[in-house]
């Protein structure tokens, strides 16, 4: 499968940028479904490139923050690390469950955030 | 309290795996309520703790062989770019007004992924019945 042009990569970027720095969601809420509505990536292929991206642009707010001294390290391992053994189980099952279901979960998930954006 | 924030933590990297997502979803309101940080460091703590999870998450998905390496990093590049813009943009645009045009797109863009999600799931061949039902 071909990878997206250049354009829409910056476009999706852009997006997924634009919406978490808002409204305070995480990225991966935003870019999967863009990925998967737009570029028509299944559900594995837009959660892996998600991940990706999360993590630089996670590492880029992650550095900001610091500089301001609002990490705390000892919660953030507390919940990291039981967390990088959470995602060894979800990535390992999302392997076995249909794209179409993962999907399906998927939009659930969106209403919950919906719902939570609406209501915060 | 500990056992509470571990059992979370758990939960929302099995999201993230099953998702694509951070997770902060659930890290957040577990550092905020449950080990008892304050909105901003929960937001922060929450930031730092995702990258080994996403980047743990991004990992195996490459050894499944469904990761697009080039595309993510480059949509990680400029996210990290327009984050910032949509930060200051909260201080110019009316953010309760868009909050609820943002909650209705992310409404209309949940019915989309389950109609082509339900179609996909009905166009499977479904084995064969017997005959003679």
């Amino acid at each position: 499968m071909t990878s997206p042009r250049i354009s829409q990569l910056a476009i999706l970027g852009v997006a997924t940028g634009i919406f978490s720095g808002l409204f305070g969601v995480g990225g991966g809420i935003v870019l999967v479904p863009l990925l998967v509505l737009w570029i028509g990536f299944d559900e594995r292929r837009a959660a892996a490139t998600s991940l990706l991206a999360i993590v630089i642009a996670a590492s880029a707010g992650a550095a900001t923050q610091l500089i301001y001294g609002n990490v705390d390290f000892v919660a953030a391992l507390t919940v990291g690390v039981p967390a990088v053994g959470g995602v060894l189980i979800g990535t390992w099952l999302q392997q076995r469950i249909p794209v179409a279901v993962v999907q399906l979960l998927f939009s659930g998930l969106l209403v919950v955030v919906a719902v939570l954006v609406a209501f915060e | 309290m500990i056992a509470m924030a571990i059992i979370i933590g758990v939960a929302a990297g099995v999201l993230s795996g099953l998702f694509g997502i951070g997770g902060g979803i659930l890290l957040v309101p577990a550092l905020a309520l449950v080990l008892g940080l304050d909105h901003v460091e929960a937001e922060a703590t929450s930031l730092l703790a995702i990258i080994p999870v996403a980047a743990v998450g991004a990992w195996r998905q490459r050894s499944y062989g469904n990761l697009d390496v080039r595309s993510g990093l480059a949509i990680g590049a400029f996210a990290a770019v327009a984050a910032v813009a949509g930060v200051l943009l909260v201080n110019v645009l009316p953010v309760e007004l868009v909050r609820y045009a943002f909650a209705v797109l992310m409404l209309y863009v949940a019915w989309r992924m389950a109609v082509t999600a339900i179609r996909q799931l009905r166009a499977e061949p479904d084995p064969p019945l017997p005959d003679g039902q």
